[in-house]
């Protein structure tokens, strides 16, 4: 009697168990179906801290995920030796991933990136050369020669630095410079100018050995004026702060948001180096589609529109520049303004693409002298 | 030779408690002897099993990701052997360069904190503990505090228009801004402020330990306070400032952000130019071949300089 109690109170819990794990697994696979339904895995979308990141968040990455629903998580450290990391490494856990072109290019040419699906981001609208078949430009930058004003004038004004012939001059110019440190990106161009070369004529002659050691000679002639190489857009912006150095190369939004600081700082788009930033996806991204999605929400005017407003970079689609509410001297002192691109010249990724580790080895011995 | 050193210890002390336990046993000295031989035996496995863990883990965060970088830097991007990596830095002279600045830095780190370190641990040494426990927060604080935010301090006093330059041109001791950061000099300054502790903690204890009676007893003798001093209180303190020598010397090799905020791109390390090819090119070949190249050039020197300072036997206790 107690035995025949025991067995089937056994069975009971058994039975239950049983019933338990049915429903476990019922609500799983449900949770699984409805996961595969939506697809709404958030999209990781990674980019540069600092002024640049919120500026992004602000004007780009927020609107665009409460407008489309597409759920996405933020990451900073954006870098294509990471990115291609994560995909040698097979764990790509990166969806979108902010890049400089030149980076952009050479992680392309290493097989990292997934090629753009322009059927699905709509790019009719955007500057020619502002996208690639691996990347779709995010804003337009210009690497320029910033000064401290109080000590040689207003950008414009009679007697102020006005070339890159200039930066090179320190008799005419005397004081300490900023240049750019283990990195041969926007190095070898002004040097190069500098000594007479015309802007159109610059990649051609970097081509060759002896226009690169031509560059680096001009740079050689100052080294000792220059006071501090700089490591990131962060240090440029300090450097003309704190006064450390009379001039610097650098990205004009990093130099306007240290005048809106406080600092004697202008500069001139004057042979300034012409350059953008875009969005790639990493090969075998997790969440591939809807990164190409949210891609294509992020490149609408209506966004780029805003980004003025937050970083003095220029958008890369044109019809932004009809649509946006900010002001016409901000419009006017964006990098991409008509008025400001034929003073420039644009930084040629093929270039960069063939002589970058030859340039990078040739710099860094410049340097380690 | 740690392994070895610590079982003598352990046979030795285990043999004392069980003969201390069984006094004048002559009938049963063999059968002693056997157990005795058995519970050493038990004790060596059980301080090997003590030690396992640590062991597994060098072997799987040391020894085998130090060995994939070496296998790395003989490939090329393609996947081929080859011995690429090694002939760019014989072609370019950045590298030879940066090699020695590197070993530079760490060497003059070294002697700036020696030079500061000693003095300071001896007057430590010389206080009463408690007094002691105090001044050596002065060493502690710093050492509790970030990396980064003491080597921006520095920034902040040292540079052009900084704290410093700006207090030395009030007082008239010098008119135009001396250049104390952005180079060699900044590099040197903050690093030796980071490493200070790293030298005077082993030196510290190395000097507490030596008897004050040695030196009442070289002046008991006619000693003069310095020849007791360099006969007595320095050799015996020589085996702490080695180690804690060793320790500034070999963190300073792989030094990244001090050199890279004070120097001004100026101090080039081999931890920045690992970093340069990295981001730039990609090329894990490279920057581990780099990698393989200063791990080799330390255990040589270490190697060298073990056998011309006969350090070895400070190191290990020998002496």
């Amino acid at each position: 009697m107690k035995h025949a109690q025991k067995t089937f109170q056994r069975k009971i819990t058994s039975a239950s168990n049983i019933a338990t794990f049915a429903a476990a697994f019922v609500a799983t696979s449900a949770m699984i179906v409805t996961a595969n339904a939506s697809a709404a895995d958030p999209v990781t979308v990674v980019s540069w801290g600092g002024s640049y990141g919120a500026a992004q968040d602000a004007a780009l990455f927020n609107d665009a995920s409460k407008n489309s629903g597409i759920e996405i998580i933020r990451e900073s450290g954006a870098s294509m030796s990471k990115t291609c990391l994560q995909v040698e490494s097979g764990s790509v856990n990166w969806d979108l991933v902010v890049t400089g072109s030149g980076g952009s290019a050479a992680a392309a040419a290493k097989g990292c990136l997934e090629k753009i699906d322009y059927s699905v981001v709509d790019v009719s609208d955007f500057y020619p050369n502002l996208y690639t078949d691996y990347c779709v430009g995010s804003d337009v930058f210009a690497t320029v020669m910033a000064w401290n004003t109080e000590k040689y004038g207003e950008p414009g004004s009679e007697g102020a630095p006005s070339s890159w012939a200039d930066f090179f001059d320190v008799e005419k110019f005397p004081g300490t410079r900023a240049y750019r440190a283990n990195n041969v990106d926007g190095a070898l161009e002004p040097a190069i100018m500098a000594d007479g070369v015309p802007p159109e004529q610059v990649y051609e002659v970097l081509s060759t050995r002896e226009g690169k050691e031509r560059a680096i000679n001009k740079i050689r002639e100052i080294k000792d004026h220059i006071a501090v190489f700089w490591e990131s857009g962060a240090m440029q912006a300090q450097l003309m702060k704190d006064a450390e150095v009379d001039m610097s190369t650098g990205w004009n939004g990093r130099f306007d948001n240290a005048a809106k600081d406080g600092a004697k700082v202008g500069y001139t788009f004057n042979q300034a180096l012409l350059d953008y930033d875009c969005f790639a996806i990493p090969k075998g991204a997790p969440n591939k589609e809807m990164a190409m999605k949210f891609l294509a929400e992020v490149s609408k005017p209506e966004y780029q529109a805003n980004l003025p407003f937050h970083i003095t970079y220029g958008p890369t689609n044109k019809k932004a520049y009809e649509i946006t509410t900010a002001s016409k001297e901000l419009v006017e002192s964006l990098p991409s303004h008509p008025k400001n691109v034929p003073l420039m010249s644009p930084v040629s990724l093929d270039w960069y693409a063939e002589h970058r580790d030859e340039a990078l080895e040739m710099y860094m011995e410049l340097l380690s002298e | 030779m740690m392994v070895a050193k610590s079982e003598n210890a352990v046979a030795t002390s285990s043999a004392h408690t069980s003969g201390a336990s069984a006094p004048g046993d002559r009938s049963g000295h063999e059968l002693h002897a056997k157990e005795l031989k058995q519970q050493q035996r038990r004790e060596q496995w059980s301080l090997l099993s003590l030690a396992l863990p640590g062991a597994l883990i060098v072997f799987f965060v040391i020894v085998i990701p130090v060995s994939w970088l070496f296998f790395l830097s003989f490939l090329g991007s393609d996947g081929e052997p080859t011995l690429q990596h090694y002939r760019k830095m014989i072609e370019y002279k950045s590298y030879a360069r940066t090699f020695s600045t590197t070993f530079q830095v760490s060497l003059f780190t070294t002697l700036i904190c020696i030079a500061i370190g000693y003095p300071l641990a001896y007057f430590l040494a010389q206080l009463p503990a408690r007094w002691a426990g105090i001044f050596m927060l002065a060493v502690l604080l710093p050492f509790w505090t970030s990396l980064l935010v003491r080597t921006y301090a520095w920034l902040v006093l040292l540079q052009r228009k900084g704290i410093l330059n700006d207090f030395a041109m009030q007082i008239g001791l010098w008119d135009s801004p001396v250049k104390l950061v952005h180079n060699m000099t900044g590099t040197l300054i903050g690093m030796a402020h980071i490493m200070l502790p790293f030298l005077v903690l082993p030196l510290y204890s190395a000097m507490r330990k030596i008897e004050r009676d040695l030196m009442h007893a070289a002046s008991n003798l006619g000693a003069s306070p310095a020849r007791a001093f360099w006969h007595i209180y320095m050799p015996l303190s020589i085996s702490g400032m080695v180690a804690g020598s060793l320790i500034v010397f070999i963190l300073c090799l792989g030094f990244y952000v001090t050199p890279a905020v004070l120097g001004g791109g100026k101090v080039i390390m081999v931890s920045t130019q690992i970093t340069a090819i990295l981001e730039n090119q990609f090329n894990w070949g490279a920057a581990s071949a780099l990698g393989v190249v200063l791990l080799i050039a330390t255990l040589l020197l270490l190697f060298v300089a073990a056998r011309v300072f006969k350090f070895d036997a400070a190191l290990f206790g020998k002496g």
